[in-house]
């Protein structure tokens, strides 16, 4: 039902030439700069990055959170003029409505659009099944785990049938063990509804494991570094982490974004900094002090 | 996250009427789901779901506990500061019984103060008596009044005012001008402005509920997570349904803060002003048993005062936990 919504043809993001620029004690500084990136309809498209790259910004600004300074960002040839239901977003901190039943936070997106009770309950309800949470669907969010309030996100944002689905390091609250699951589960729903995802990371492996395409960006200012196509074949499984391609490009992002959080973090940690010369001994470190 | 598989295989032995849900055999139930078509590994360390009992007991649609075990567990842990309390209430009687009857007099004068005996003597002709009841339910008239019309527009104004800087901008300084005037200072001008007594005392009522209502209801969508409200309007909701829905419900902890606030000053406003302008009402009772020198009825007055203003603040309290039954759902309090 929810995957015939989607026609292929649609859900096509495009982000020309955005800049954003903060004025901080009268200075003008740019969060991001001069980004161009595309994401086809029906594409899993992950952005990496250092801390602070402006990744969050890009993101915000596709689901209209933020207008860009300069360039223009586009969802299927329309320009994005604010927050809408075409465009999920999934947000790292949940953002369930803690006052609504997990069935009514999945049907907020609905009754929006004014759908009925009845209906909305049905749809709601089948999509909870899809998502292994009908026995839960009269709890309130705070008495779920992580990894299922998440299951609920995405599934609340999957409830409008919108083209598009933006995702906010949407992982990065959970532990370890849970995150790869829920990679299994996004990767196999998307397997399912072949919509246009815009994910933003900091996790390499995540962002391998997921996508069809990685861009990684600079530090502060955000540029976009390097768009690397991800050749895995589909569906991914958990298998796959351990493949040579998967291993390889693993090294070459790694180094990639080794180079930019150096940067981020400052000048001098490029040579002496890291730590590597700390051969003093304790001792020797005390005398030196 | 094993448990999270397993809360799948869960529900789909539910769908499949598979009969217990919880039961263990449920765990490895190979069932093709489309949209999470994780392959159920049945980890051996997912023993149980990791929720808690409350939340288990709800999901599997068991009956909670009856309800003579429940009863008698919360009496049995209500029991010492049952007794705690008791013996405090007799501590304050007892005083009051030796200071009134052996007329202490050591610079604060017991010489005139009614013994709990008569207190008790004349409440039992005065219960019986109609025209003390009115007095109690014109007082609690006027509080409702004062205070419905005090929720009212200190909760819709807040939420505007929250929401629109502009609007904040033209009302606060007048409000905040207003604010420390306490409200019993109100009470002339009140007589002036209103036509009949009865409205200027609910007018008073009124202004000393309104701020407090007004001022928490401010801090409460304040302390809305902005990330709920972009949630709302990715979800389309338009700035009406971003209001009632999101905005108002996220400030209900706050508000209800507000309104136990209010209802205290409210009534702390209206025995001053029924002392001061009123016909009936409770505090006009209190001030002219002391003018008819019938000392017993200046107590009782007081103490219906003070069971009155107990049991409206029970009121609130209990409708905040009917309004808002999400809060201490989960493990950690939600502010």
């Amino acid at each position: 039902m929810m995957a015939s919504v989607h026609s292929p043809s649609r859900g096509c993001i495009d982000i020309r030439d955005v800049t954003v620029s903060f004025s901080q004690n009268g200075a003008s500084l740019d969060a991001v700069s001069g980004i161009s990136l595309k994401v086809e309809p029906g594409e899993f498209v992950s952005i990496v990055g250092p801390s602070g790259c402006g990744k969050s910004t890009l993101l915000n600004i596709v689901a209209g959170f933020l207008s860009p300074t300069r360039g223009e960002a586009s969802v299927d040839g329309a320009a994005i003029r604010g927050p809408g239901a075409d465009r999920g977003v999934v947000f790292q901190q949940y953002s369930l409505f803690p006052w609504l039943r997990v069935r009514e936070n999945v049907e907020f997106g609905l009754k929006m659009q004014g759908m009925c009770s009845s209906e909305r309950q049905s749809k709601a309800r089948t999509l909870l099944g899809l998502a292994g949470l009908l026995a839960f669907e009269n709890h309130y969010p705070d008495q779920l785990s992580g990894g299922m309030k998440q299951r609920v996100g995405i599934v609340r944002a999957l409830a409008t049938g919108p083209q598009v689905l933006l995702m906010d390091e949407p992982f990065g609250a959970l532990d370890a063990q849970t995150r790869v699951v829920m990679q299994e589960i996004l990767t196999n729903m998307w397997q399912q509804l072949r919509l246009s995802v815009l994910f933003i990371t900091h996790d390499i492996e995540e962002s391998i494991f997921l996508s069809d395409k990685v861009y990684v960006m600079t530090a502060r200012p955000g540029r976009i570094k390097a768009e690397i196509p991800i050749p895995l074949p589909r569906p991914r499984t958990a298998e796959m982490t351990s493949s040579p391609t998967f291993v390889a490009i693993q090294q070459q992002l790694k180094a990639l974004i080794r180079e930019e959080s150096l940067a981020a973090m400052g000048g001098e940690l490029a040579d002496g900094g890291l730590g590597r010369d700390w051969h003093l001994g304790s001792e020797g470190v005390r005398a030196a002090l | 996250m094993a448990s999270a598989i397993r809360m799948r295989s869960v529900h789909d032995a539910e769908a499949l009427g598979a009969g217990d849900p919880a039961g263990p055999a449920a765990a490895g139930h190979p069932v093709a789901v489309p949209l999470v078509a994780v392959p159920p590994p049945a980890p051996p360390v997912a023993a149980r779901p990791v929720v808690r009992p409350a939340a288990k007991a709800s999901a599997d649609g068991a009956v909670p506990p009856a309800w003579p075990v429940r009863l008698l567990a919360m009496v049995r842990a209500q029991v010492p500061s049952f007794l705690l309390a008791m013996v405090s209430i007799g501590l304050l009687i007892g005083f009051w019984y030796l200071a009134t009857a052996y007329r202490w007099n050591f610079y604060i004068r017991f010489t005139n103060v009614p013994s709990p005996g008569e207190v008790y003597s004349d409440a039992v002709v005065l219960f019986g008596d109609p025209k003390f009841l009115t007095n109690i339910g014109i007082s609690l008239w006027r509080i409702m009044l004062g205070f419905c019309i005090a929720t009212v527009l200190g909760v819709s104004l807040g939420l505007l005012c929250g929401r629109y800087a502009l609007l904040k901008g033209l009302m606060f300084p007048a409000l905040e001008v207003i604010r420390p005037i306490p409200a019993i200072a109100w009470v002339p001008i009140s007589i002036m402005l209103w036509p009949t007594t009865e409205t200027s005392i609910v007018f008073i009522t009124f202004i000393g509920a309104f701020f407090p209502i007004l001022l928490n209801t401010l801090h409460g969508v304040g302390a809305v997570d902005r990330v709920l409200i972009r949630a709302a309007r990715c979800l389309g909701a338009s700035e009406f349904a971003l209001m009632t829905q999101v905005v108002l419900r996220g400030a209900l902890p706050h508000i209800f803060t507000g309104l136990a606030v209010g209802m205290g000053v409210a009534w702390v406003s209206l025995i001053a002003a029924e002392m001061i302008s009123g016909q009936f009402g409770v505090g006009y009772f209190t001030w002219e048993a002391y003018s008819l020198i019938e000392y017993p009825h200046i107590v009782i007055g007081m103490l219906v005062i003070g069971v009155l203003g107990l049991l409206c603040s029970g009121a609130i309290r209990l409708l905040a936990k009917i309004v808002m039954p999400w809060q201490g759902t989960g493990g950690k309090e939600n502010a």
